[in-house]
């Protein structure tokens, strides 16, 4: 089945505001039966938040949703408004969405996460035959040759990502929508993964698809609807697509004139010496690196390539090996963040909420959590009035839109709460920052806000060490990039070498060993 | 602070009730009797407090008011001095937290499990060591005994100051300072709240659970010696049981949540006194003695909703606060 002119689902003016940002600002998007149509933009750029309408967990403070919603294999249904109030609703009525993240109850086999909430019964027992027997089906159905009775916690990333898609095709959907999907897929699993597109295509299902890697957009869209700012930036019909269109239009800019940053690195002075770094994940490998004063080293890779690892074995959150760190040529053990703080590192987590801030905690005491016994006086009763001028002095720095230091983190929008998971360190004049995806969930003015800092962190003579899957952040920050794959360093460039081509073969594992 | 005003007004409300049904609750002996015992139930209640606040429990404390509380006049009856008796029962107090804090910080075992299995083994500890006697002062050590059982007059009434009324006061404020005004305190409740975000800001994590542990048992210890102090004497099989649920309830009454993260010392304070007005309205009142637990359970568990509705009424007017301020 072709695209019809009448399209299956059709938004309007889509628009949806949070505290401090607008997510959506009049978006439109059409989708037809049968077509693969792959909406792309940067972080920030609406996409999330738009499909997570559509599925039933957020829903709009402006514009229309209508959707032809019936069986696809029967005469289409004549277009009418919909506005789903949960998951279940936007499921029953055949629209289904596979978030980026793993939503698996892993202490649970495969059949029952497939039919978790909706388990076939008789009477009050779950009908188990039923489940394995249709579970087998719907997973041969996404190449996955495993027993439904297989434990979840026993799959790789990948499966897990097959177990997450075979839920969604469960409910018989008509509209399927892939946050990510291949983010944590190996090769021969993304191309499984496409095969199981390209069929449910000719089963008449409409899929949309979100992805930052081009290439697989360029593969499988039959078209492409471009993000920027939660507004519409233009569509690309299937003989239009390119990678070089598709990233102008997403960035709104050329990326080859992304670099703003001098290096000021001083490499006759290793700051930082790594040798022979391993983690509990990748216990085989031996990472070796080095970080000059006023340099900022950029970690890329795919998801779960290991660079995160890297990060917090060296701030002490996990185990390490038998690693020679040095800090400015003497050899530093850290133990545990508290250690690793002392010698003059910090970390900017990952995961934010978890992670970096308190999100139940005002602002004010976020920022002064680090230097709080510094700052306290006699090393014990904190000193309010530094605590204060403290956490004003790095609201101003970074420019924190809060109401005043005293609102809670959770209230603030995404790029101010990473300001803050940023902002508590600076007080400390750490002599290698380390961040993990720091502009992750981050809206563009935050990111530059950012971007902004580690470059005067790094100006002021400290080393930067960051991690990230953002192409773009890694091409205009990094002095230098280290590439990495299943664990180890796949390559090294420098500001001269460094391309999105050069990174993605690296870390796809298409490079030379190094 | 609306949880403290909250739980002051219950604490009114019960007491003025109490006193309108019968005026005898209001004399000057039996106030002195109330403030005597929830001075003695407090001090459990803000050492349960700390713990809470780190995000644990101290399911021990009982136990570890009988150790303490039969340990000093078995020890004084071997024998040893004063100081000596004293400073032996701080020693064992210290270390039961030292030991809970470092089972549930190094070994990361469940707090619950561990000390559980505190409450088992202490009882069982004093009772083997006591020979399962009754254990008392007789007539002696009166000066010693009136950290308890003394009271300090203030003229115009037949009301006097109880000591333990006296010992409280000096350790609510040290412990309000200490959560609320140190380093200590605030660390306390970062990890209470969010135990990997404080590791992750380079906090000394089990340090200061460590320090929760000991400050909770130190303070269970105390309380365990004043109630001794005060009965004279103690049974090894029955001092103290169930005290731990009388602090848990209090720590919770006075707005701790067992999620960790929050409490106020004196709300905790004023939580031990609703218990203790509840449980003396029960007697005054004739409420049958059997009811006393029954009574106890549905005040607090009233408490809580009532608790949990203000919480979520404030949360929604937040929220529209702010998005009306986002829209404008």
């Amino acid at each position: 089945m072709t695209s019809s002119d009448q399209p299956l689902l059709r938004v309007r003016g889509a628009t949806k505001r949070f505290p401090g940002v607008t997510a959506l600002d009049g978006v439109d998007l059409d989708l037809h039966a049968g077509e693969v149509l792959a909406v792309i933009g940067e972080n920030g750029a609406g996409k999330s938040t738009l499909m997570k309408i559509l599925g039933g967990v957020q829903r709009l403070d402006a514009g229309t949703v209508e959707y032809a919603g019936g069986n696809v294999s029967f005469s289409p249904v004549s277009l009418s408004p919909v506005s789903f109030n949960s998951v279940q609703e936007a499921v029953s009525r055949g629209i289904s969405l596979i978030h980026q993240e793993l939503n698996l109850s892993d202490n649970l086999d495969i059949g029952a996460n497939i039919f978790l909430g909706r388990e076939p019964h008789r009477f009050w027992w779950i009908d188990r035959a039923t489940i394995e027997a249709r579970s087998r089906e719907i997973l041969t159905r996404v190449g996955l040759h495993l027993s439904p009775s297989t434990l979840v916690a026993e799959l790789s990333i990948g499966m897990q990502q097959l177990v997450e898609i075979a839920r969604a095709l469960s409910v018989d959907a008509n509209v399927l929508i892939m946050d990510e999907p291949t983010s944590s897929l190996t090769l021969t699993e993304t191309e499984r993964l496409f095969e199981v597109v390209a069929d449910l295509k000719r089963q008449g299902v409409a899929v949309i698809y979100i992805s930052h890697r081009l290439g697989e957009v360029k593969a499988i869209a039959d078209r492409v609807l471009v993000l920027r700012d939660g507004q519409n930036v233009g569509e690309l019909a299937r003989d239009e697509i390119t990678h070089d269109r598709m990233v102008s239009m997403m960035v709104g800019r050329d990326l080859s004139n992304l670099r703003v940053r001098k290096s000021r690195a001083e490499h006759d002075r290793p700051l930082l010496k790594v040798r022979s770094l391993s983690s509990e994940r990748f216990p085989e490998t031996a990472i070796d690196f080095d970080l000059a004063p006023g340099e900022i080293l950029g970690l890329a890779g795919l998801v779960g390539a290991g660079r995160t690892e890297v990060l917090e074995a060296l701030f002490g959150i996990r185990r390490v090996g038998h690693a020679r760190i040095e800090l400015e040529g003497s050899a530093v053990t850290c133990g545990d963040p508290r250690q690793a703080m002392r010698h003059g590192l910090a970390l900017v987590p990952e995961d934010r909420k978890q992670h970096g801030v308190i999100t139940e905690w005002p602002v004010r005491e976020n920022l002064s959590l680090p230097v709080l016994w510094r700052d306290a006086r006699g090393r014990v009763f904190i000193d309010r009035r530094r605590e204060i001028e403290g956490s004003q002095s790095a609201m101003d720095r970074l420019s924190v839109k809060a109401s005043s230091d005293r609102q809670l983190v959770h209230s603030l929008s995404g790029g101010n709460q990473q300001k803050v998971a940023v902002g508590k360190w600076l007080d400390l004049d750490p002599r290698v920052l380390l961040l993990d995806e720091p502009t992750r969930g981050v809206d563009v003015g935050a990111k530059e806000e950012i971007y902004r800092l580690m470059d005067s962190v790094a100006s002021s003579g400290a080393g930067v060490v960051f991690a990230s899957s953002e192409m773009e952040e890694v091409l205009r920050m990094s002095d230098r990039v280290l590439v990495f794959h299943q664990g180890s360093i796949a390559g090294e460039l420098n500001a001269d070498e460094l391309s999105e081509e050069a990174i993605m073969t690296l870390a796809t594992g298409g490079g030379e060993p190094s | 602070m609306i949880k403290v005003v909250g739980i002051f007004g219950l604490l009114l409300f019960v007491f003025v009730a109490t006193a309108i049904a019968d005026p005898k609750f209001v004399t000057g002996y039996n106030l002195q009797n109330l403030l005597r015992w929830t001075s003695l139930f407090a001090i459990l209640g803000i050492g349960a407090s700390f713990v809470i606040v780190s995000g644990g429990i101290d399911l021990s404390i009982g136990s570890v008011v009988g150790l303490t509380g039969c340990l000093v006049p078995l020890l004084l009856s071997k024998g040893m001095s004063v100081g000596g008796t004293l400073l032996a029962v701080t020693g064992v107090a210290l270390a039961v937290g030292l030991i809970h804090g470092l089972l549930v910080t190094k070994l990361r075992l469940q707090p619950f499990v561990v000390t559980l299995c505190g409450l088992l083994f202490y009882r069982g500890l004093i009772r083997y060591i006591s020979g399962d006697q009754v254990q008392g002062f007789g007539s002696e050590y009166r000066g010693l005994r009136s950290l308890a059982t003394g009271s300090v007059p203030i003229g115009f009434s037949e009301f006097q100051i109880p000591a333990p009324f006296i010992i409280l006061v000096v350790i609510t404020v040290v412990a309000a300072v200490l959560l609320n005004r140190t380093v200590f305190g605030r660390y306390l409740k970062a990890i209470g709240r969010n135990e990997q975000a404080a590791r992750y800001s380079g906090l000394p994590t089990d340090r200061v659970v460590i320090g929760a542990y000991v400050l909770c048992s130190l303070l269970a210890g105390l309380g365990g010696v004043l109630f001794a102090f005060d009965m004279n004497s103690v049974q090894p099989s029955g001092h103290g049981s169930f005290y731990e649920l009388y602090a848990i309830a209090a720590a919770v009454l006075g707005g701790c949540s067992l999620r960790g993260g929050e409490g106020s010392i004196i709300g905790v304070v004023i939580g031990a006194a609703v218990l203790r007005v509840l449980y003396n309205a029960i007697n005054v009142l004739g409420i049958p003695t059997q009811l006393e637990f029954a009574v106890i359970g549905i005040v607090i568990l009233a408490g809580v909703i009532v608790d949990e509705l203000v919480r979520r009424w404030v949360t929604r007017r937040r929220l529209l606060r702010q998005a009306r301020g986002a829209r404008r």
